[in-house]
């Protein structure tokens, strides 16, 4: 997995609530049978009109957006279904980090397989950063995993939580199914107690 | 010993390795497996030269892309097909049971696993799909997970979890004619709405829960995760027992007996505490129907819909005015007598036989409206084939509904049977997200009651109006 230590970028305003993963992309995208190139599907219905071409007013089809690894979205960002089709959406993208009050737990657990970085915030840190970003979508946002900061303008700071594992993980780079591989003694005998 | 709560017990249980500021090792006693989310997993074991670690505790199944038109219509689109024959290559290579399409025992996932009694009470079990809390239904830990982790759990039968925080449901009382167990979730969705449950694992309890049937357990543990939880389990009883009691994968003989003494421990204990309690009067409960693009966004089908000045913050006033937009309806307004132009009955949620009587009981002797389009999905062979056998089928199609093959079919969309844009639905499935039942489309979800009873007048209705004339 990409290890993700400092990201430093403009952001991608997109304050709705309850972004769910039909949203992030819809299900007719998921008959793929690898990881790639989901990209451009992302937030399709939102992003592309009838025709196929661009929705000029789709936020992440304007100008300032490009280039953005920073995402900044409403409470409760990825809820309804498992699919890990939506962080390879994201990432495909080029997104790396998501700032938001609240992510929906699977999709938080898949984001973090995937060197996504979810960063839950307060309201009152959400409110001053989104409100920043959409004054001006020039506004540099800096993500510190090891100090499990966020900074942005007018010295706004802000620390966010994350479990110890998953932080390692991120940090080093760390590949979860070797790691799991790595308790096969324990698994073994786990297995053996039970039959 | 400290007393638990039954999710303390089967997590307790499984628990392989627990290392300080590290996720648990928790051991999985069952994945179940569907073409969409397992392609990239296996994919994954060939690449690192790994086996599936446990294929007798993995079974799969084609559901999601699967046609539901009889045999001889059979049209797959070629990138559906193309996943649904990797799945075929996959369970072969590897050694997985597969209930393939055209096999008699194939169906929706989270309908066989209990149906052939690989769902047992105490059992951890997960699929590579957010419905996996059906399972929780028999007190079983289940719960959706992605595709790297479908990965971990081929490979290694375990997952790395931290552990959830516990959510008390409590529901008393006694449902009155006409709700039912659809009612009961879409309410918990209404009151806590669809992040109410992040981080728990709910367990329902009451006497309303207690009373309920299997399939109506399975349709309130379904929708936790529609109201944020992970997870949603019942403690196992004689209700449980009594239908699982012959099923082709639960123990026989004497190995029944024992597994039942097993399973009685399996309740949460007097004096054990929940993080957190959500009590709902059964009593008071009617009729449910989602006004919006969330499963939070229902009310009771006699009431108005909100205005916006009724949400607090600024934020929810937008999401409700987008939500409004999109579905075309003016807030504040009544549901009731809505017009609608497509029934759906059917999904992991309400395909089960119970859920098709009680539609059945609302469609006989009676007409669909006329521009309506019904169709009724089982959930199984098995639940077709027990529904055919007590003519349903023959109620549904004299009626004017169509009798599908089973699968996901307009759940998720994804087979070609989908609602056009603009179209307003009442559909017996778990999500009314924008375009979740195809683009444009407009879901309001709701009991198979309530569904039936609309697809008679051709608008949103109350199904007591019918049950009771």
């Amino acid at each position: 997995m990409a290890k993700f230590t400092t990201l430093t970028s403009h952001a991608v305003p997109l304050p709705a609530e309850n972004v769910d993963t039909d949203q992030i992309i819809p299900a007719r995208f998921l008959k793929v049978t690898d990881k790639h190139g989901l990209g451009d599907s992302l937030f399709c219905d939102w992003r592309y009109l009838k025709d196929g071409s661009d929705n000029p007013e789709f936020v992440l089809n304007e100008a300032a957006s490009q280039g953005a690894r920073i995402l900044i979205a409403g409470n409760n960002f990825g809820s309804g279904s498992s699919r890990e089709h939506a962080p390879w959406a994201l990432v495909g993208w080029g997104f790396r980090a998501i700032i938001s009050t609240g992510f929906a737990d699977i999709f938080r657990s898949n984001s973090l397989k995937n060197g996504l970085l979810p960063v839950e915030v307060n309201a009152e840190v959400y409110k001053a950063l989104m409100e920043a970003v959409q004054r001006d979508r020039s506004t540099k946002i800096t993500i510190e995993l090891p100090t499990q900061s966020v900074t942005g303008v007018d010295g706004l700071e802000a620390t966010f939580p994350i479990d110890a594992f998953s932080k390692h993980c991120l940090l080093e780079g760390v590949d979860q199914l070797g790691y799991l591989l790595s308790f096969d003694e324990q698994i073994t005998s786990y297995e053996q107690q039970r039959t | 010993m400290k007393p638990r709560t039954l999710f303390q017990k089967v997590w307790d249980d499984h628990v392989v390795v627990q290392e300080p500021d590290r996720p648990a090792v928790l051991y999985i006693d069952l994945q179940l497996i569907h073409e969409v989310t397992s392609p990239q997993a296996f994919t994954g074991l060939r690449e690192r030269g790994l086996k599936v670690r446990r294929p007798d505790k993995t079974v799969a199944t084609m559901d999601h892309s699967t046609p539901t038109l009889p045999k001889s219509l059979w049209v797959i689109d070629d990138q559906s097909k193309a996943q649904l024959d990797q799945l075929e290559t996959n369970c072969k290579e590897f050694g997985v049971e597969l209930f393939a399409l055209g096999d008699s025992r194939n169906g929706i996932v989270h309908v066989i696993g209990p149906e052939r009694g690989f769902t047992q009470p105490g059992k951890t079990i997960v699929c590579g799909d957010s419905h996996t809390s059906t399972h929780g239904a028999f007190g079983a830990l289940a719960f959706g997970i992605g595709t790297s982790e479908v990965e971990h759990v081929l490979a290694t039968q375990c997952l790395l979890q931290r552990k959830a925080k516990t959510l008390e449901v409590r529901l008393d009382g006694q449902l009155m004619p006409g709700v039912t167990a659809k009612d009961i979730i879409l309410a918990l969705c209404a009151e806590i709405g669809t992040g109410g449950g992040t981080g728990y694992v709910i367990e329902f309890t009451g006497s309303a829960i207690r009373n309920l049937d299997m399939e109506g357990r399975m349709t309130v543990c379904n929708m936790s995760i529609e109201a944020g939880a992970r997870a949603g389990m019942i403690a196992p009883d004689e209700t449980t027992f009594e239908y699982l009691k012959g099923r082709d994968r639960v123990p026989q003989g004497a190995d029944w007996d024992a597994a039942v003494e097993r399973w009685s421990q399996l309740r949460t204990d007097e004096g054990a505490t929940f993080d957190k309690t959500v009590v709902i009067d059964a009593n008071q409960l009617e009729p449910m129907i989602t006004y919006g693009t969330n499963p939070g966004m229902g009310m009771q089908i006699g009431e108005s819909m909100p205005t916006a000045d009724s949400f607090e913050n600024a934020s929810q006033r937008a999401a409700f005015e987008k939500a409004m937009g999109y579905m075309g309806l003016r807030p504040g307004q009544p549901l009731l007598g809505q017009k609608i132009d497509v029934v759906f009955i059917g999904s992991c949620t309400n395909s089960r036989i119970g859920d098709l009587r009680m539609a059945a009981g609302v469609f006989s002797g009676r007409k669909v409206a006329e521009g309506v389009r019904t169709l009724v999905v089982p959930g199984s062979h098995d639940i077709k084939k027990q529904a055919e056998a007590e003519g349903l089928d023959e109620i549904f199609k004299d009626a004017g509904a169509e009798w599908r093959e089973p699968g996901c079919s307009m759940c998720i969309a994804m087979n070609g049977d989908n609602l056009e844009p603009g179209q307003y639905a009442v559909s017996t499935s778990n999500r009314n997200f924008e375009g979740r039942q195809g683009k444009g489309g407009r879901t309001f979800l709701a009991s198979p009651l309530t569904a039936a009873a609309s697809a008679i007048t051709g608008k949103v209705t109350d199904p007591r109006s019918l049950l009771l004339s």
